[in-house]
């Protein structure tokens, strides 16, 4: 084995080698928890059967009638089972991306991201994934209402006007209240109803508020704006609390750009490097070479202190404000100085201050230009914090008469909803167009629902000069109505057509501006087919920075501590949920967080150190419930021990503990919105006093995934070396299994008691670069979808029996020695990350087909690992001989079955089952099922070639994971193709010598097989993770 | 092989050649080559023969000498195309043909080269050329084919099977002659009474039908008969083979594929793009029946659908889907793809749906279970002809046989069920 040796674990659990895990490790089904009462007896059985062979022998007399009922005009297009896809665009308040709609016989059932787009260029997120569930969501209001009864849309139409000229006539107030619009035509249908209600202003806010930054550049710049990133040119990455990668602002496009930064191969040697300064530990900082754990009262002073350091290079004053002893802070500004206009500085803080002192930062580096375009600003958050609270005082004040919330749920997602909900009852009119009955309109007079963003037309600008479309790829399935369309009604327009609008705007905007197409429809068609319009972006113009920065310096002096006494609670919106405006889709419920593995919740997270003190522990899931106090306001929680969460700081995650929104998501967790504070007229995730926090005699449970599955102390299945190593040599922490024969030790692959399998066309393989993996799991959301994968419910996680194809293991390790539990203890405080996609990894000696007593489980010409459902018996002996612990069973039947209707709306009503691939079977009761490398995708790109007469182009077949990777992380192809991707990238070599199984060599010095010791030879390849990080210097 | 295959080829440069060189040079000119009139054989077949015969008056006009009747080669190009169009341009012989033929509409084929129509006018000029045939009765290749398969294997049967009842009629005879002479024997001898009582027994219907063998035969002929009877039984449980339910519209096969010659894809358009074949929609069958038997009560039922009045010969917009009783059902967890099947492997419709053109109404001629479906992909050779993607795999297949569709995984579970 490899002299570099770390210790990797999965959670504390097996850190601490907690007598509880230590008892279920070794076992392929614990049962854990009580074993539920399934209340059947001998009689019962004996009864069920006598009806079940009556049953059968009824059945088999007559099959059921069934009709094939065709169009009976065919579109040119439809032909059934054969998909089309339409480009669109995903909106969800400032969310925004890009996407392909894929529908089978008009319906849609799959999302994949949209390549044309400049802005999300082709990648997607977990909830972009995950939406087209929410299409479906049996909680939509079915029509509007008015109050609590049902109305047609003429009644609530005839009396929302009648209300507004009322409110019209006597010179009253109306407010429309939304997210960020991102479309401009929609703000033009706004600004129609301003002039027929001039009396009318519009108000947006953003749960994940960026108002810190707006206010910033207008110091700093005398604009208010978010100005483009453009990671991919940076060397140096530093971020105070911005979860780039995670939440932050635009995070599929950053998370495009930064993987281009962490790419690396023996050609290109160089990867960026990238400090994290948070509290939490969230998804980018998990990826980051260095983090140090700072509180969040010290994130302006973190800030202030990197302007100090640079300040000094340059020669200009320092602030007013410093902070000494944070690990690795001169380390990064030494590094930013040298790579000056070719680094990058951002804060996730809302605090205007901070962010004026970021753009000083950035200016002093010359940023603005090549990392930061202010030249292409992004609209994604746009909300202004400061008018929203003045807008809910004016409400209170009762100077407000109407207010209409445009898909938006400020009741349940601003800390200022509860005084919101007060206010409203006083105003006469209230409309709300959410397309649920959420939060916010259940207290709304008038329900006007919206259609969902997959019904509607729409365009959106999510960045200056990038525009995209967004067309309806089903037509409407509830009496829902464009809310473009009823701010027309109800501003008198004698046409209401949104989409007629629509290609108004366009036509004056861009057709009559361009000369290449000379019909309109031409151009209509061709923005529609490709979903995106790009005009000519403007010239950068170098910016002058003008803020004042002594004030800026005493403002920061006076908000933030260097060090301070008592927990502070630091708040993140969450990688799956996110901000609680999907909250009812339970494939984000189920998925996993990336770094605490939780499903189904949201909990407080602290370090182990303050666990101890305050005497909380986890075992196995089992944690206690914590009084949490923030300013008076107190709840209890439960509390999740966390490696590397800030000893002093506790995270919560917002998105949770909604009221009214769906039997999915109401009364999971807790509402972490009335906690947010305010700093410098924006909203605060951080609350840096009066937060407290106690244990209580409770316990919870949590169900996590993270301990399902363990190898059971096989050290090499992580790979990974520091950039230095892999410089001077490209093989740098490969580990070379060796097997010992009778007098020699020869490699694992020498020895074989199969004869192996010859592909004589395809032999698909995959390849799953560690490095650029960020954990974001938007592969395991697609995976779900793709392949109709059951969704279980927190209850069967908890009993370990999450059905997942793809997982994500998530690793803490440290540089401590295996046996040195006090170094590893230590360590635990601020562990490294790292993220495995862990699926089928198909290979060529599989021992789960040699187990599987019915031949269910296959191998294929084509190298795949076949599981044949009909034929599975269920007999588990193919999970238990697994290696990778990657094969899921059927313990119940979850389609058709009221136990999951809840958890599994896919399967079990008739309207969440029209998301369903029909080219996958949905899998019964009694059967084994795993990751199938997406068969049919593999069969569809077969076809296709064979009907054109060629062979198989690389790139035409892709897995749904693949596809929905945004850092290209996963490749998948023909191993066979001497001209595919993940030949060279491989750099496979026919080797004829080998003399069992696969006939491969491969050459790239940074792929390994996980556990290759044991022979299995799968046909899934991992490339070594790379750390840009000096051992010298964290030894030092 | 090869001395067929060398003429071919040569024909085929030939043509080619020529087809390049009347391109270049003379692009209207009707070709009288062979392989172009083939190319035109079947596209006339698979789209213009539900409307036009050659000589003979259908739904449109027989097509026999359009090429000096029509205004001009371009003129037909531009009517294929899209009709519509030509007509609403006001051109004279245009709006008098769309007259004469009741206002009816041509389907458009926007998608035809130059090259395509021109090899389908090279068809119908070479059958309007040919003399008059004699008619004869027509027979289908593939039945022809499958039932003297049968007899010859049936006629091997029966004469093994009456071979064998001679070889029994000859054993009970040589029987009778050794018990006799036995008995003979035994006489000779010093017998006591008993034993003489035994040898002399009679043998009656009663000592027969008591005796332990026959018992013991006729009770294992009955055991065995009504475990394979029991047996046969379940194996038929969800095989609906023979299904013949009837439909609301009785529309015939018959007269559509068989009489009329109209071809399967014709009406099944997704039958060579995708996994459904396609039960046409109305629309296509308002091609032909917007002129063609508008009286009939069957006929009525379309209109009903698709909201056509006859009187006005116009659309009312009220339609009404027509819902087709599904004969061939297979199993959710069984995947099937007619394009693979039809279009890459070139499987006739027949194969598998059996004499379609003589059914008055459809049923379902084979068994459709995972056994039927393996027994073709046994014995099937894979059509690889023109086809790059089998290149590879006709390389590596090291053997003297025909590739099978089993020798390149045909047979493996994921290629059905996923």
């Amino acid at each position: 084995m490899g002299e570099t040796k770390k210790t990797y674990w999965k959670g504390l659990e097996q850190l601490k080698n907690d007598p509880a895990f230590v008892k279920h490790a070794d076992k392929e089904f614990a049962v854990i928890g009580a074993e539920e009462d399934r209340g059947h007896n001998r009689r019962d059985f004996l009864k069920m059967m006598g009806f079940s062979m009556a049953a059968v022998s009824l059945a088999a007399c007559e099959a059921p009638i069934r009709k094939a009922i065709p169009y009976v005009v065919k579109p040119v297009d439809a032909d059934a089972g054969i998909p089309n896809y339409y480009a669109s665009t995903y909106l969800n308040g400032g969310d925004y991306c890009s996407i392909v709609v894929k529908t089978r016989d008009g319906r849609p059932i799959k999302i994949e991201g949209n390549s044309l787009s400049n802005v999300t260029q082709g990648g997607t997120s977990a909830q972009v994934e995950a939406s087209v569930l929410s299409l479906y969501d049996n909680y939509r209001l079915r029509g509007p209402k008015v109050g609590t009864e049902n109305a047609s849309w003429e009644d609530l139409d005839k009396q929302v006007i009648a209300k507004l000229s009322e409110i019209a006539s006597k010179g009253g107030q109306v407010r429309i209240v939304s997210n960020t619009v991102l479309s401009p035509s929609t703000l033009s249908v706004i600004e129609t109803f301003k002039a027929k209600y001039p009396t009318t202003q519009h108000i947006q806010y953003d749960q994940n508020s960026s108002y810190g930054i707006l206010k910033a550049n207008e110091e700093s710049f005398g604009k208010q704006f978010v100005p483009s990133y453009d990671f991919s040119k940076a060397n140096v990455i530093v971020s105070v609390a911005a979860d780039f990668i995670g939440t932050w602002v635009s995070p599929i496009e950053f998370t495009k750009q930064y993987a281009k930064t962490r790419e690396v191969s023996e050609a290109k040697r160089e990867m960026s490097r990238h400090f994290q300064f948070e509290s939490n530990l969230s998804l980018t900082g998990a990826n980051a070479d260095y983090r140090s754990p700072i509180k969040p009262s010290q994130e302006g002073l973190v800030v202030a202190q990197l302007y100090n350091l640079l300040a000094a290079k340059a020669g200009k004053a320092a602030l007013g404000a410093s902070i000494e002893n944070i690990k690795h802070l001169e380390q990064a500004a030494t590094e930013l100085w040298e790579a000056k206009g070719k680094s990058l500085v951002v804060a996730g803080s809302n605090d205007k201050a901070v962010q004026t002192v970021v753009n000083a930062i950035n200016d002093l580096l010359g940023n603005y230009g090549t990392t930061i375009l202010p030249n292409k600003p992004l609209n994604f958050r746009k909300g202004n914090d400061e008018q929203f609270a003045s807008f809910v005082a004016e409400l209170e004040s009762g100077k407000v008469d109407g207010v209409i919330f445009y898909n938006c749920n400020p009741v349940y997602d601003h800390v200022l909803g509860g005084k919101l909900a007060e206010a409203l009852k006083g105003v006469s009119l209230t409309v709300s167009t959410s397309y649920t009955e959420d939060e916010t309109s259940s207290l709304s007079g008038f329900k006007a629902p919206d259609h969902h963003y997959l019904e509607s037309w729409n365009d959106a600008e999510p960045k200056k000069n990038s525009f995209s479309l967004s067309q309806p790829a089903i037509t409407q399935i509830f009496k829902s109505r464009q809310t473009q369309e009823s701010f027309l009604t109800w501003a008198g327009e004698t046409s209401s057509d949104y989409f007629a609008l629509l290609q108004k705007n366009w036509r004056t905007w861009f057709f009559e501006k361009q000369n290449s197409v000379a019909d309109f429809q031409t151009f209509w068609d061709k923005s529609l087919y490709d979903g995106v319009y790009e005009l000519p972006s403007d010239e950068f113009a170098a910016l002058e920075f003008k803020a004042d920065l002594a004030s800026v310096g005493s403002s920061i002096a006076g908000n933030y501590k260097a060090a301070s006494e008592g927990f502070e609670l630091a708040i993140y919106e969450n990688y799956g949920v996110g901000n609680g405006s999907q909250a009812n889709n339970p494939l984000l419920q189920e998925l996993p967080d990336p770094i605490t593995k939780a499903t189904w919740d949201n909990y407080l997270t602290v370090s182990q150190k303050d666990a101890k003190a305050k005497g909380f522990s986890m075992d196995d899931g089992t944690v206690q419930m914590g009084k949490l106090n923030v300013g008076g306001k107190s709840v209890n929680i439960p509390v999740v021990v966390q490696p590397g969460q800030t000893i002093g700081t506790i995270g919560l995650a917002l998105g949770y503990g909604r009221t009214k929104v769906g039997k999915v998501a109401e009364n999971i967790g807790t509402n972490a919105y009335p906690f947010l504070a305010q700093v410098n007229g924006s909203i605060s995730f951080n609350v840096t006093e009066g937060v407290n926090l106690e244990v209580t005699s409770e316990t919870y449970r949590i169900a996590q995934t993270q301990t399902h599955e363990t190898y059971m102390g096989r050290e090499n299945v992580i790979q990974e070396a520091t950039l230095a190593e892999f410089k001077e040599k490209p093989n740098a922490g490969r580990d070379y299994p060796k097997i010992t024969k009778w007098e020699e030790k020869v490699d694992p692959a020498a020895v074989s008691l199969w004869k192996g399998h010859e592909y004589k066309n395809h032999h698909w393989g995959m390849a799953i670069d560690l490095n650029t993996c960020t954990g974001c799991a938007a592969c395991v959301v697609a995976c779900n979808v793709e392949n109709n994968v059951s969704l279980v419910g927190k209850d069967e996680v908890l009993r370990r029996r999450e059905m997942h194809w793809l997982r994500i293991d998530r690793y803490y390790s440290s540089d401590a020695k295996p046996g040195d539990f006090v170094a590893l203890e230590k360590a635990a405080e601020n562990p490294e990350v790292t993220f495995q996609p862990m699926l089928c990894q198909h290979c060529n000696n599989a021992p789960c087909e040699t187990v599987c007593p019915v031949a269910a489980t296959t191998h294929s010409t084509e190298g795949l690992n076949q599981m044949t459902y009909n034929r599975c018996i269920g007999t588990r002996y193919c999970a238990n001989n697994c290696p990778y612990k990657v094969r899921r069973f059927n313990w119940f039947k979850y389609h058709d079955n009221q136990q999951f209707y809840q958890s599994n709306p896919a399967m079990n009503t008739d309207l969440g089952r029209m998301v369903l691939n029909p080219e996958v079977t949905v899998r019964s009761r009694g059967v084994m099922e795993k990751c199938s490398f997406c068969a049919q995708r593999i069969q569809t790109g077969k076809l296709n070639a064979k009907k054109e007469r060629r062979p198989v182009k690389d790139g035409e077949v892709v897995t749904a994971c693949m596809a929905a990777c945004s850092t290209g992380a996963i490749l998948f192809g023909d191993m066979n193709d001497p001209e595919s991707k993940i030949t060279k990238l491989l750099q496979i070599e026919k080797d004829e010598k080998r003399p069992y199984g696969i006939d491969k060599k491969i050459g790239n010095p940074r792929a390994y097989r996980v556990l290759e010791e044991i022979g299995v030879k799968p046909n899934i390849f991992y490339l070594t993770k790379i750390r840009n990080k000096d051992k010298e210097k964290e030894n030092a | 092989m090869m001395k067929h295959c060398l003429p071919a080829l040569a024909k085929f440069l030939t043509s080619l050649i020529l087809i390049l060189f009347s391109l270049s040079t003379f692009a209207q000119e009707i070709s009288k080559d062979a392989a172009v009139i083939k190319v035109g054989e079947e596209l006339f077949n698979g789209n213009c023969k539900s409307c036009h015969r050659v000589k003979q008056k259908l739904v449109g006009p027989a097509l026999a000498g359009v090429e000096d009747r029509a205004p001009s080669i371009q003129w037909i190009k531009s009517w294929i195309r899209n009709s519509a169009k030509v007509v609403a341009s006001g051109d004279a012989y245009a709006v008098a043909l769309y007259n004469e033929y009741n206002k009816s509409q041509m389907t458009a084929f926007n998608s035809y080269t130059d090259d395509q129509i021109m090899s389908i006018l090279a068809y119908v000029k070479a059958e309007a050329d040919k003399p008059e045939a004699p008619k004869g009765p027509q027979v289908t290749a593939d039945g022809g084919g499958a039932e003297t398969g049968a007899s010859i294997s049936s006629t091997y049967l029966n004469a093994i099977v009456i071979g064998m009842v001679l070889i029994l009629v000859l054993l009970v005879i040589i029987l009778a002659l050794i018990i006799s002479a036995l008995k003979k024997y035994l006489d000779q001898k010093e017998l006591s009474d008993e034993e003489k009582e035994v040898v002399h027994s009679p043998i009656t219907v009663t000592t027969f039908f008591q005796s332990k063998g026959f018992i013991f035969v006729v009770v294992f002929l009955v055991a065995s008969i009504s475990f394979k009877t029991v047996i046969d039984g379940l194996y038929t449980v969800g095989i609906q083979q023979g299904y013949q339910p009837k439909q609301p519209i009785a529309f015939s096969h018959k007269l559509h594929a068989g009489a009329y010659e109209i071809n399967c894809k014709y009406c099944h358009t997704g039958v060579m793009k995708g996994k459904q074949a396609n039960i046409p929609s109305p629309n296509i069958c308002m091609n032909c029946h917007t002129q063609i038997k508008q009286d009939s009560p069957e006929i009525q039922k379309i209109y009903a659908a698709i909201g056509y009045d006859v009187k006005t010969a116009s659309y009312t917009g009220k339609q009404k889907p027509i819902e087709w009783v599904r004969i061939h059902n297979l199993p959710d967890l069984a995947y099937f793809n007619h394009a693979q099947h039809v279009n890459v492997g070139q499987v006739e419709c027949q194969t598998c749906h059996g004499p379609i053109q003589e059914m008055e109404v459809v049923k379902q001629y084979s068994l459709l279970t995972m056994g039927w479906c393996v027994d073709c992909h046994r014995k099937t050779d894979v059509n690889t002809k023109g086809n790059a993607y089998y290149d590879k795999l006709i390389e590596l297949h090291n053997s003297k046989k025909a590739m099978k569709v089993e020798d390149i995984g045909g047979l493996e579970c994921a290629k059905c069920h996923y």
